[in-house]
This record gives C-alpha cells, sequence and structure tokens, in this order.
C-alpha cells in the first residue's frame, strides 16, 4: 500500500509487524503509555567486575536486545570488543540496537550476521561494507532505521525493549556514577547512552577509568547501573573527534553557506531569543561564521543552539552570542572539551532533544534548522540514507527531528560530480517533503510552496535567487544526464521509520 | 563597443571539469577560461575539448564567457581558437601581445573559423593580454588594431621579470604599465583589466590593490578565485550619494526627453555628457550591487 509520501510499503509488512503507512509530519497530542525496565536490586558496595565474558555469559541469551552507543564515533573499542566475546560464545538470534552504527564497527556485525549471532538490527543508520552487506540481503530480517528522537520514543515505548546495554564511558566510580566529560577517551555528551542507562533492564558500564567514588557530576547513575567493567581502553582519543574543526575554502561551500546565512537573516525568525541547529559538515560550519557576523551586526542574540554540537557553536556560546547550548553528542574535541566547564552547555537525552512523543522537546522550540541531503526532490522529500546506487551508507540521525524547526533549510550542492542532488523522485525518503522549507543550492533557492509567508518575505530581498525546485531538478539533469533506473528485486532489506513509528518507506534489495 | 561590467574576470583552469561546471555560480562579470598557462603540456586537447563541450551545455548566467588560447606560436594555437569559435565563446584572449599585427593575425584565423562554421563574420570579441615591455610601449595600437577589441590586460607576473624586477606590496613597479594600458584602452573606447593578485590570504593586500586600480579608472580586475569576487564588487560598490546623484541626472534626461528637449538640465544646470555617462555607469554598478532594483528604486535596508 502506498503511504503518503507516495511509497509503496509491501502490504506482509504491515500485516506481520503491524505497522501503519507515514500519514503526516503533524505530531498531534496523543496520549502515550511507557514502560519500565527491571531491576534487579542491589545494596553492594562495588560492582567492580574485570571479565566481560563473565557479564555476557551470565547476562546474554539467544533471543535477546543488546544496545551500544555511537559517542565514542570512529574511536570506539568497545563495541567489538564485546560483539568478540558474544560471537565466540556462540549466542545466536540477538536484535541489535545501537544509537547508530560508526564505521568501525561494519566487519564485526557483518561478522555477527554471517555467524547467526545478530539477526535482527535497529539504528539510526551504516555505511561501508555493512550498508553495502544489507543491501545486497545478507540479513534476513529488515534493519530498521529509526531517527534519534524515534530511537528515545521506541525505547519508552517498549518497541525496543534492551535487555542489555553495554555502555562505554570515559569514567567511572565502583558503583557506576559516570558522565562523558573526562578521561583520556572524554566526548562530551551521553545524549543517545543515556536512553539506554534509564530504560535497558541491565545496564553494563565499561571503562579505562575508575574514579572514586562517588563520582559527580553523574550522567549515568549508580541507581541504573549493575556492572561496572575495568577494560585497558574505550576509545581511541584522537578518532572519538576531530580536531580543531578549519574553516572551508571551497568556493562553493562557501556560496551556499553564506546563501543559507541570507535566508536565515530575511526570515521572520532572526530576531532576539531564535534559535538554531546547525550539523557538522564543512558549510554548516561556515553558516556559522557567517550568522555570527549578521548577529553581531544586527545586535541579536540566540536564545539556544541545538543537537550535535561543534567548536564554532560553543565559540559562539563563549562570545555571547549564544544564551545556551542544548548539547545532545559533540562532533569535535573542542566541544567535548569545554561541556565540562561552560554550565551553559547543557547535556540532553535524546528524548528531550527529540522524541516526539513528549511533554515537550527541544526540537519543538527550535527556529531554524540547517540540515544536509544526499538527494531532494520536486516535493522536497529528502534522502539522507541511499547513494545514487541505492546502496544504504547514510543515517536518519536527527534529520527527521529537527525538522521539525519552523523553518527548515537544506544545504546541498546541486550537483556532486556525475550525481544530481536534485532529482525527481528520491530514492529513499526519509525526511518527508511537508517539514522541509527551503532548499539552498549554489545556483539557486527553491522555497516549498506550502510556505507562502516565505515566499512573499524573501521575494522582498534583492539579489535573493529564488528558482522553483523544478527549475533546480531540470539544471541538475542538464549538467550531469539522466541517470539509468537502479535494479531492485522484490525484497526489503530495511525500513525508515518516521519519527512517530510509521513507515515512510521501504528499502529493497540491489539486484546483482 | 557594448557597454556592459567588467568589474570581475575570473580565472578558471580549463582542464579542471569540476570548476569548469561551477563557474557560473559566482557572480562573476567575465568568465575566462584558461587553456594556456593552467594547462599542462599532456592536458591540451583535454582542456580544449572540456571546455568546447561545457559551452555547449553548461549555463553561465549572464557572464561574459572569454576564452584564453594558446599563443600565435604554439602548435595549439589554431586548434583553439577554430574549436572556441565553433562553440560560440563571445571573446578570445591573446596572450603574450606585442603588437597590433598578432592581434590581426588572431582576427584572420577567427575570421577564416566563422567562415567556416557559417557563424555571421565579426561574432567573436578579442582581448589582449600585456606582458612585457614591448607590449606596454606598443598598447594603442594594440588597442586599436581591430574593431573586435574589448579590452587591455595587465599580466604582471610575465612583465614583471621582463623589467628584471618582481611583485611588491605597493605595486610601484605596475604603475607606468596600468597607466599606459588604461590610457591606451581609454583611447581606444575599450576595457582596461588590471592583473591577478595571488595571495588568496592576504585580503588586506588585495583589498588595498583593488582600490588602488579602481581610482585610477580600470574597469575591473583579473581574479584567480571566486572568494575575491565579492570584494571586488565591494570595492566598486556606488556610494549612496554617487546613487542619489545618478538618479537624479537620469530623472533630469527623462523629464528632457518627455519635453523633447535636447539639453538636459538640472538644478538649473546643464549637464554634460560626461556626466551622463558617469551616471549610467554608477546605476549600473548601483544595479549589479542590488542596491538600487531594475525601476531605479532605491532599495531601503
Amino acid at each position: 500500500m502506498k503511504n503518503n509520501v507516495g511509497r509503496e510499503i509491501p502490504d506482509e509488512i504491515l500485516n506481520e509487524k503491524g505497522y501503519k503507512t507515514f500519514k503526516s509530519v503533524d505530531i498531534g497530542n496523543p496520549e502515550k503509555q511507557r514502560v519500565a525496565p527491571k531491576v534487579s536490586v542491589s545494596t553492594g558496595d562495588n560492582k567492580v567486575v574485570d571479565s566481560i565474558e563473565d557479564v555476557v555469559k551470565n547476562n546474554v541469551k539467544d533471543g535477546m536486545t543488546i544496545s551500544f552507543h555511537h559517542h565514542f564515533r570512529e574511536g570506539d573499542f568497545v563495541f567489538n570488543k564485546v560483539m568478540d566475546i558474544i560471537i565466540n560464545l556462540g549466542i545466536k538470534d540477538l536484535t541489535l540496537a545501537p544509537s547508530s552504527l560508526t564505521n568501525v564497527m561494519n566487519d564485526k556485525v557483518v561478522e555477527a550476521i554471517k555467524a547467526g549471532t545478530i539477526t535482527n538490527i535497529t539504528s539510526s543508520g551504516m555505511r561501508g561494507s555493512l550498508g553495502e552487506a544489507v543491501s545486497h540481503g545478507l540479513l534476513k530480517n529488515p534493519v530498521i532505521f529509526r531517527s534519534h528522537g524515534n530511537r528515545a520514543r521506541s525505547i519508552e515505548e517498549g518497541e525496543i525493549k534492551i535487555d542489555v546495554a553495554f555502555l562505554g564511558v570515559p569514567n567511572a566510580d565502583r558503583l557506576g556514577n559516570a558522565n562523558g566529560m573526562n578521561g583520556d577517551a572524554a566526548f562530551g555528551s551521553l545524549g543517545y547512552a543515556l536512553m539506554d542507562a534509564n530504560y535497558a533492564n541491565k545496564v553494563v558500564l565499561l571503562t579505562d577509568n575508575l574514579v572514586d567514588y562517588p563520582n559527580t557530576p553523574a550522567s549515568i547513575k549508580q541507581t541504573q547501573v549493575d556492572y561496572v567493567v575495568k577494560v585497558d581502553q574505550v576509545g581511541d582519543p584522537d578518532r572519538i573527534g576531530t580536531g580543531a574543526t578549519r574553516f572551508t575554502k571551497n568556493p562553493k561551500d562557501l556560496k551556499i553557506a553564506k546563501m543559507v546565512n541570507d535566508v536565515i537573516i530575511h526570515s521572520p525568525y532572526f530576531k532576539q531569543g531564535f534559535s538554531f541547529q546547525t550539523g557538522s559538515g564543512g558549510a554548516a560550519l561556515a553558516v556559522a561564521r557567517f550568522l555570527r557576523q549578521s548577529m553581531i551586526d544586527n545586535d541579536i542574540k540566540a536564545s539556544f543552539a541545538l543537537g550535535g554540537i561543534t567548536k564554532p557553536i560553543v565559540d559562539l556560546l563563549e562570545e555571547g552570542l549564544v544564551n545556551k547550548v542544548m548539547d545532545v553528542q559533540d562532533f569535535d574535541k573542542g566541544a567535548a572539551g569545554s561541556m565540562k566547564s561552560n554550565k551553559n552547555q547543557q547535556e540532553i537525552d535524546a528524548s528531550w532533544y527529540a522524541d516526539p512523543d513528549n511533554k515537550g522537546a527541544m526540537v519543538d522550540q527550535l527556529d531554524v534548522s540547517i540540515l544536509s541531503a544526499l538527494e531532494i526532490d520536486t516535493d522536497f522529500n529528502v534522502n539522507v540514507m541511499t547513494g545514487s546506487n541505492g546502496v544504504i551508507r547514510g543515517a536518519v540521525g536527527g534529520h527527521q527531528d529537527a525538522a521539525t524547526s519552523k523553518m527548515t533549510i537544506i544545504s546541498a550542492p546541486l550537483t556532486r560530480g556525475r550525481i544530481a542532488t536534485v532529482v525527481p523522485k528520491v530514492s529513499t525518503v526519509v525526511t518527508p517533503g511537508d517539514s522541509i522549507d527551503v532548499l539552498v543550492t549554489e545556483v539557486g533557492i527553491a522555497v516549498n510552496p506550502k510556505r507562502k509567508d516565505l515566499v512573499e518575505a524573501f521575494k522582498q530581498v534583492p539579489g535573493l535567487p529564488l528558482v522553483s525546485i523544478d527549475e533546480l531538478q531540470k539544471r541538475a539533469e542538464k549538467i550531469v544526464g539522466k541517470p539509468e533506473e537502479i535494479q531492485y528485486t522484490d525484497r526489503t532489506v530495511a525500513l525508515v521509520e518516521y519519527r512517530d513509528g510509521t513507515l515512510v518507506d521501504a528499502i529493497k534489495e540491489i539486484k546483482d | 563597443m557594448e557597454e556592459r561590467l567588467r568589474r570581475t574576470m575570473m580565472f578558471v583552469p580549463g582542464n579542471n571539469s569540476g570548476m569548469v561546471k561551477d563557474a557560473g555560480v559566482y557572480g562573476a562579470d567575465s568568465i575566462m577560461f584558461d587553456l594556456e598557462d593552467s594547462v599542462s603540456m599532456d592536458q591540451k586537447d583535454a582542456a580544449r575539448i572540456l571546455v568546447y563541450e561545457a559551452l555547449q551545455t553548461q549555463d553561465y548566467g549572464n557572464a561574459e564567457l572569454v576564452v584564453r588560447v594558446n599563443g600565435i606560436d604554439s602548435p595549439f594555437f589554431r586548434s583553439d581558437v577554430f574549436a572556441m569559435v565553433k562553440a560560440g565563446i563571445q571573446v578570445i584572449r591573446l596572450p603574450k601581445v606585442e603588437s597590433a599585427q598578432m592581434m590581426k593575425d588572431l582576427v584572420s584565423t577567427i575570421e577564416e573559423a566563422e567562415k567556416k562554421f557559417g557563424i555571421k563574420v565579426g561574432t567573436t570579441h578579442v582581448m589582449a593580454a600585456i606582458e612585457s615591455a614591448r607590449g606596454v610601449m606598443k598598447c594603442l595600437e594594440i588597442a586599436e588594431s581591430s574593431d573586435r577589441m574589448i579590452g587591455l590586460a595587465l599580466s604582471a607576473e610575465d612583465y614583471t621579470t621582463d623589467m628584471k624586477t618582481h611583485r611588491y606590496p605597493d605595486g610601484a613597479e605596475l604603475e607606468f604599465a596600468r597607466n599606459m594600458i588604461l590610457h591606451a584602452s581609454r583611447a581606444a573606447g575599450i576595457a582596461a583589466f588590471d592583473t591577478v593578485f595571488t595571495n588568496m590570504n592576504d585580503i588586506e593586500g588585495f583589498n588595498h590593490e583593488t582600490e588602488h586600480i579602481h581610482q585610477l579608472g580600470f574597469d575591473g580586475k583579473s581574479l584567480v578565485n571566486p572568494r575575491q569576487i565579492d570584494l571586488v564588487n565591494k570595492v566598486f560598490e556606488p556610494t549612496k550619494k554617487e546613487i542619489e546623484n545618478a538618479l537624479d541626472v537620469e530623472a533630469a534626461i527623462e523629464e528632457a526627453q518627455a519635453k523633447g528637449s535636447g539639453v538636459i538640465s538640472m538644478n538649473g544646470q546643464m549637464v554634460d555628457r560626461p556626466v551622463v555617462l558617469r551616471a549610467q555607469r554608477v546605476i549600473r554598478l548601483a544595479k549589479a550591487s542590488h542596491l538600487i532594483n531594475e525601476e531605479g528604486e532605491y532599495i531601503e535596508e
């Protein structure tokens, strides 16, 4: 059956899994039931153990759901260490439910799938060899892709029931009080992992840095933790976050960033106390720099910046141009390092950040978000999941969530090499066009015609190159031509949920 | 010669497909595809073919399209000219020009190509790059060598080498050449382009040089990086007072036309032709900088 963004969702998926198809980006005000985890009561004075293997043996059983966080990013040592033990113990039929999967985990996940250890996956995304393998049908059951806010919702409402969470931390005391800010492997906010700590039946912390009790500030608390495992090293500090982020010199990125800034400052939202979220790419960082100058020139301060945080955003905080940084994860060392010293850089969990079934998430208060796209189509639907060859190589991340903002701007080049970014139909819908307001490319700005107010506002601005998205699509096609259609089989290899848990798209197996 | 703004002439290496594809997005008044110095010997054919194809398929908006062909005595010259004429290039820039005869030779090759490809003779314009002491001393005859001439450009790297000096921050070594080229251009009624400024990290030096050549009276500058475009345009932006004065002059012209009067007067004084020309240029610059709209109305901040 076709959903409201025109994507065919196989009936057997809807029937077998009890899914509903995507209807609307409007969440409404439904009443929701949350779940609570089991608690293994403990009154002892030490949860420290030396052997991951013992913890796994005693707690992980066939058919369970296990989870990890991805705050160590490409410097993660925890995932492969734990998965090796689980594979070697011959445990089968697990559901893997991490906050996301980074490239260092790819080969281990493929190995675990081949061994029958992992038979189900839900994640924000996947890339590289794992994305290739899944797109070519390695996993029997479809992967479920969820945004960060949707993962929080699914955990709270029991759609993801985590039996054992393995959470690496850069510090912990003997009872499990821990944060992400101190230690060699510090990464800043523990935002995504806080959901696991709160809702998993068993919480296993792994750390290379045992500190005196009681450890504060405690983002994860002793009330939530079952085991603290001492390991040699939880992560590679050099690969957790990139070093100093350098301002892009790429003229095309700069051009796009300047146009994005022009859109922001000429929108009705650029006023005292506005709020915004940017991404982590070169163009997004450049936007922060242009925006800084515009805020100084117009004497405007932001009430908060949200999301994945970078050094340029922290700089705005320190300069007094942003009052608070609401921080669910940190993309670089500068952002990670400043959290412990700046009380206005507030750690938030994924629920507070973006859970749609909430009594109020931060994204609902967001004025402007700047997001990227692998593809965007003439209905403004955005794909950040599959490449031009149909292979999985991305992540929902916070894309659907941040698109809730009052003005969502997609910033993307018209083409990348020989591949068009603006296309007639995206290969996978991740974020529905109804929540996208403006597309900025280097050749022009397209406003979603549903936003008549923005169209009118921008028409008044001299020199703002407004074009229709159809024109942009035609222009891209003129440059790179029409690609051959991707050939798929009938088999579904992955499902993309909208943030409310309805199905926005189904990804098919690539035909070899 | 058609009056148009030529504040920025952006160099694009003809063998860099990404830069050739994107050259139109930065708002340069002129785009100069280079087949000469920025293209290595083994890439000459590839660059010619790439630029030829790009001219057929890519949208460069209102930019003036220029190509710098290989030198007249190089083995690539004829093929370059024929391919570019066939592709419909607007201007061919000849490097290292030292005499009117060189431009005449270029024009005769162009004419041959225009005839061969059924293009109206005279369609393709030309310009000369002055890169030597001889070129500077001959620049008036070069400027007046052909009706197809649209401008002279100073190329300072070769010129300073020829002069046994190099470039200095204050540009004193270029002053004579700049003035010669500028005077020859103005005498011939064509455009004058200043040389490139290659240190992308010296924004202050770039602005200083641009302000200087703007004061001298150059039409604009050759550029090596799109990031320099906005900087040049900022320097060439007219002041509010200049715009208001120009709008008054324009109103006076319209009033005179409405009355059917040949004499334009403003505040009881006759308006001379130079004042009219300057006002028209100010209005073109103000529109290009989005300071006034197409109807000539002042845009409030």
